[in-house]
């Protein structure tokens, strides 16, 4: 025991130095140039390397699989199956036209009728839109996370050593660092907005409080090491807008705000979150409701109504969708905000699967589950749109103008423009959709003119 | 026969319905896909992959199933003349069909399993006299001997020119 003392308190002074080293580096290089908004380009070279490092291993597993003759498993984005993409009366029409000869204008029943909703079935059970929206994406090739590997038997020698590698970078040297970040982050920001809500309404507050808010984002984005393309940011949202973006995850909200100012949108948590919240809406107003509150429709359109009346008062940000989509696709967005008669400014968010998958699968991680995930993957690279803005036109409703929003997300994004309402994350579909599949095909077999009411 | 990589495939899609990870699925497994949920047929459809007083089916199960809707070309390729008859051939895929009008498993589609089927294919939209009528006709232009119900092979008879190889099959992409 009296020979480890020495070198006890040898290994305690490296680990202090180094420690203070570390910590150093950490302000130097990442939380000061934040607080300013400069970016040293570290990011964008460790982005660099890293892609010329998964090009090298795609093509040793190809390699390898060659060798070896097995098929490589690829997933495929567009579907596995092929659909066309006709009409519920085309199909059928075509159905009874080979058949029989005769003339088919006349609605009636076949009983090869069948074949169109069998097929269709079987179809959707092979390959549906939705559900395939609410588990991560898969990706083309690997990025040396065991999290997305699907040719695990196919792996050489170097290559592991190379994920080992991988692990220890990201684990025991990328893990600390931004956690280190997060802790910092949040910290500040809860006791930066608390301080400000201290000082009396008028412009030095306003812009105190922005500022603090800005900084406590951009150190949080590099406690994700998220490498974010703006795009068009002369079109950013402006006080009295609204802001909708297609929704992936919480962290969503960091990217947006450390580009600019927003009011956020939400329900009160307890927790963390909640002690968050509370600090937040000291420094500038910001929208939480109450649990009981969210299920009133009236009352929701009221208060967002009544901010963005309110010109000195920031855009809202706010994700219609209601629930997070696996960036793939934009799903039903919720009319709420498109009723209110104020401005939208559209953004759309791409995020590259390849560095992190960002989605938050909520059915399958908890939240601190989820953070750990992101903070252990390489990076979180995305790109945001600032869409021109856009107003109501008198001749369309909220549901149309709601849509036509999404479309332009989804066109920009290169997103696929979904229908579907994002809550089938949970709930089961409405039987409307089915009644209106049972009224247009007994329009086909006995036509509109036929009475039509069950006696 | 069926492409490794296409097993592959539908295995992948059989664990992402699996929710309960027990390496079956249950009828509310099938329930959750929404474009299936909307279909007037659903629960047809879905009943065809369990047997008789079952309630969970396997991949083997869900495989065999999916095996009727192979397109025929397939076939050309594994030329099997002493083996049983592939599932996916003309007669099982109209045997499938049949099997959706056929609810108690008589190989007769009668007068009311066909009121049945027709009620859940139009919802509330046409009335009772009505959809009797239809199935009234439907019935005497199929039934030959004269039992007022459609069996298999009159069910065959009246399909006859129907393209069921393009109807009932599904293409895989790759």
């Amino acid at each position: 025991m009296f020979l480890l003392l020495p070198f006890d308190s040898l290994i305690v002074n490296l680990l202090g130095i180094s420690i203070t080293v570390l910590f150093t580096l950490l302000l130097v290089f990442i939380i000061v140039p934040a607080i300013f908004g400069v970016s040293f380009g570290i990011r964008k070279v460790y982005m660099k390397t890293l892609l010329k490092i998964f090009q090298w291993a795609t093509l040793r597993i190809e390699r390898g699989a060659k060798e070896k003759n097995h098929p490589l498993y690829k997933p495929y984005v567009n579907g596995i199956i092929a659909k066309e993409p006709t009409s519920l009366e085309e199909e059928i029409k075509e159905i009874r036209r080979s058949g029989s000869g005769k003339a088919l204008d006349a609605p009636e029943f076949e009983l090869s009728d069948i074949f169109y909703f069998c097929r269709k079935g079987i179809e959707t059970i092979m390959d549906d839109e939705v559900t395939k929206r609410f588990s991560a994406e898969e990706l083309e090739s690997w990025n040396l996370l065991s999290r997305t590997n699907y040719n695990f038997h196919y792996i050489s020698l170097r290559l592991t050593v190379l994920w080992g590698l991988g692990v220890l970078i990201r684990y025991c040297f990328l893990l600390p660092l931004r956690i280190a970040l997060a802790f910092t982050g949040i910290s500040l920001l809860v006791t930066g907005t608390t301080v400000v809500g201290y000082l009396p309404n008028g412009r030095c507050k306003e812009f105190l409080s922005k500022h603090v808010h800005l900084m406590c984002y951009r150190i949080c984005v590099r406690a994700l090491t998220a490498i974010i393309t703006y795009h068009d940011r002369e079109n950013r949202p402006r006080n009295g807008g609204i802001c909708v973006a297609n929704h992936t995850s919480p962290i969503d909200v960091i990217i947006l705000a450390s580009d600019g100012y927003y009011a956020m949108v939400g329900q009160v948590h307890g927790g963390l979150m909640g002690v968050i919240q509370r600090a937040m809406v000291k420094a500038c107003p910001h929208v939480w409701f109450e649990r009981s509150e969210v299920k009133d429709r009236h009352l929701v359109a009221k208060r967002l109504t009544e901010h963005v009346q309110d010109k000195s008062k920031l855009p809202i940000l706010i994700f219609p969708e209601g629930t997070c989509i696996n960036n793939t696709s934009v799903m039903m967005f919720k009319k709420g905000s498109f009723e209110t008669g104020a401005t939208v400014y559209p953004v759309a968010i791409k995020y590259d699967p390849q560095f992190g998958d960002a989605f938050f699968n909520s059915s399958k991680y908890g939240m601190v589950t989820y953070l750990l995930r992101m903070m252990t993957s390489w990076a979180i690279v995305c790109s945001v749109w600032y869409l021109p803005p856009m107003t109501r036109q008198p001749e369309e409703d909220a549901v149309q103008f709601a849509n036509r929003v999404k479309s332009a997300i989804a066109r920009q994004g290169g997103l696929v423009d979904l229908l579907w309402d994002g809550g089938l994350k949970r709930e089961k579909v409405k039987d409307t959709f089915k009644e209106e599949q049972q009224k247009l095909y007994s329009k086909m077999i006995v036509g509109n003119h036929e009475d039509r009411s069950r006696s | 026969s069926v492409s490794h990589s296409q097993i592959t495939r539908l295995y992948s899609r059989f664990t992402s319905l699996d929710k309960g990870e027990n390496g079956t699925l249950s009828r509310e497994d099938f329930q959750r896909i929404p474009e299936l949920a909307i279909n007037p047929l659903g629960d047809r459809i879905i009943n065809a992959f369990f047997s008789e007083g079952e309630d969970q089916v396997n991949f083997r199960g869900f495989m065999r199933t999916l095996a009727h809707f192979r397109p025929i070309e397939d076939n050309e390729k594994s030329k099997d003349q002493n083996g049983p008859e592939p599932l996916n051939s003309r007669s099982n895929k109209l045997h499938f069909a049949f099997r959706l009008y056929d609810l108690d498993k008589d190989d007769k589609i009668s007068r009311d399993e066909l009121l049945q089927v027709l009620r859940m294919m139009v919802g509330v939209n046409i009335s009772d006299e009505q959809l009797g009528s239809i199935a009234d006709r439907t019935i005497q232009e199929a039934d030959q001997d004269g039992d007022c119900a459609i069996s298999f092979a009159e069910f065959v008879k009246v399909l006859e020119k129907v393209d069921v190889e393009q109807k009932m099959s599904i293409r895989f992409l790759h």
